[in-house]
């Protein structure tokens, strides 16, 4: 990809839905099962990412003249790992009871093949401002699709939405915020999503 | 050092907290590389001796050097520089003395660079501060848990290759929901070892 010629508003709708994170490329899975028993966990997951995504585009951008191509990646990897230190402590600092439950996938958005991807095919070849838009895109597709799959999975499985119960005497169905549950609640939607784009007329993207 | 501490710390690392089944780590490669039997065979052996390689050098790296220094905030940066040099070092060296070896394996060497169990495992190990012995069988057992759930998933998919699956299910959510099953069984090795 050479420089792009979309506009700021095509990179965000491109990373929300055409190539969207999880259920179009089907990378960085890890968290999009982790940390979704619940919706909070599941939000601000995908707000962490986004902020790492968004500011590890501009980074790569704005010295993307002076890195030399044969050692781009180690130097990709530490300005990820930076960023995801400050997202890390940031988090520690200021929401704590979350960051118990989930802080090794914080950590572990270092290893993210989707960030190390959109500064190797997009930042690296760029101008900061659309890297900085396609950062947020990325980000935003990442907290939708987190967002969609804890809706479900807390909603399913615990009867309550953002931690406040819903359903009264029912019993929900534990096995949805069990690990089985996210595998389930992650394959049916990209069945889903396959399904809508087969009725639509187009092939689905991943096979 | 007991040797049963380290035996359920390595039947706790494999079958109970397994990285894929309940911890959901290393998911990109573990679908990526599961579709051919012979390609998950390649990547367990590949990624079990990267681990333990790794888990040892972390643990000096962090005990020798971050904790006297003071700088153990720095651990993600370290780590993922640490586990990147010794790829790359391994792919070198693999490259020079076993071509034969390299030629089978080179490829998944390259994309255990960028699988999150590598570099949770030291995260893991300098979080419930394990001494050197503890880190290594640690790395044992996550690597043999990987193992395992690489040669389970590429047995089953390449049978499910021939099933007739409706067009939406057809590739990952396919896998996803197979994977959810075992995961279930999995479930059942829970208590079987209380540490």
């Amino acid at each position: 990809m050479s420089e792009t010629s979309m506009s700021n508003w095509q990179l965000i709708k491109n990373g929300i839905f055409a190539e969207n994170t999880i259920f179009k490329l089907a990378i960085s899975l890890c968290p999009s099962i982790a940390v979704t028993s619940g919706l909070k966990n599941g939000v601000l997951m995908g707000v962490a990412v986004l902020f790492v995504q968004t500011m590890v585009n501009m980074t790569i951008a704005l010295m993307r003249n002076v890195i030399n191509s044969k050692i781009r990646i180690p130097v990709f990897m530490l300005v990820i790992s930076g960023w995801v230190s400050v997202a890390d402590m940031g988090m520690a600092a200021y929401a704590r009871d979350v960051y118990r439950s989930m802080g090794l996938y914080i950590q572990l958005i270092v290893a993210f093949a989707s960030i190390l991807a959109r500064a190797e095919l997009f930042a690296s070849k760029n101008k900061v401002v659309p890297s900085m838009f396609d950062g947020i895109g990325m980000g935003i597709g990442f907290l939708v699709a987190l967002t969609i799959i804890s809706f479900f999975r807390e909603l399913i499985g615990k009867g309550s939405l953002w931690g406040i119960s819903l359903t009264g005497g029912v019993k929900p169905m534990l096995i949805m915020i069990m690990p089985t549950g996210g595998f389930f609640a992650v394959g049916i939607l990209m069945a889903f999503f396959n399904w809508m784009e087969l009725r639509g007329g187009k092939a689905p993207a991943h096979h | 050092m007991e040797f049963q501490k380290l035996f359920n710390l390595v039947v706790a690392a494999s079958l109970i907290n397994n990285f894929v089944f309940t911890q959901f780590l290393g998911l990109c490669i573990f679908f990526g590389v599961s579709k051919k039997m012979e390609t998950a065979v390649g990547m367990s052996i590949t990624f079990m001796a990267v681990m333990v390689i790794s888990a040892a050098a972390c643990w000096l790296v962090f005990n020798y050097g971050l904790v006297p220094l003071d700088i153990t905030f720095l651990k993600i940066v370290v780590f993922i520089g640490v586990v990147a040099a010794l790829v790359q070092v391994s792919d070198t060296i693999m490259r020079k003395i076993s071509p034969d070896l390299y030629y089978k394996l080179g490829v998944y060497l390259a994309l255990i660079a960028t699988n999150c169990i590598i570099v949770a495992v030291p995260l893991t190990n300098a979080g419930a501060g394990y001494s050197f012995i503890e880190s290594m069988f640690f790395g044992v057992g996550s690597g043999l848990g990987f193992g395992i759930a690489l040669i389970i998933m590429a047995s089953i998919r390449e049978k499910l290759e021939l099933a007739d699956v409706p067009a939406p299910f057809r590739g990952m959510p396919l896998a996803f929901i197979t994977t959810g099953l075992i995961a279930l069984a999995f479930t059942g090795f829970a208590g079987l070892i209380t540490l």
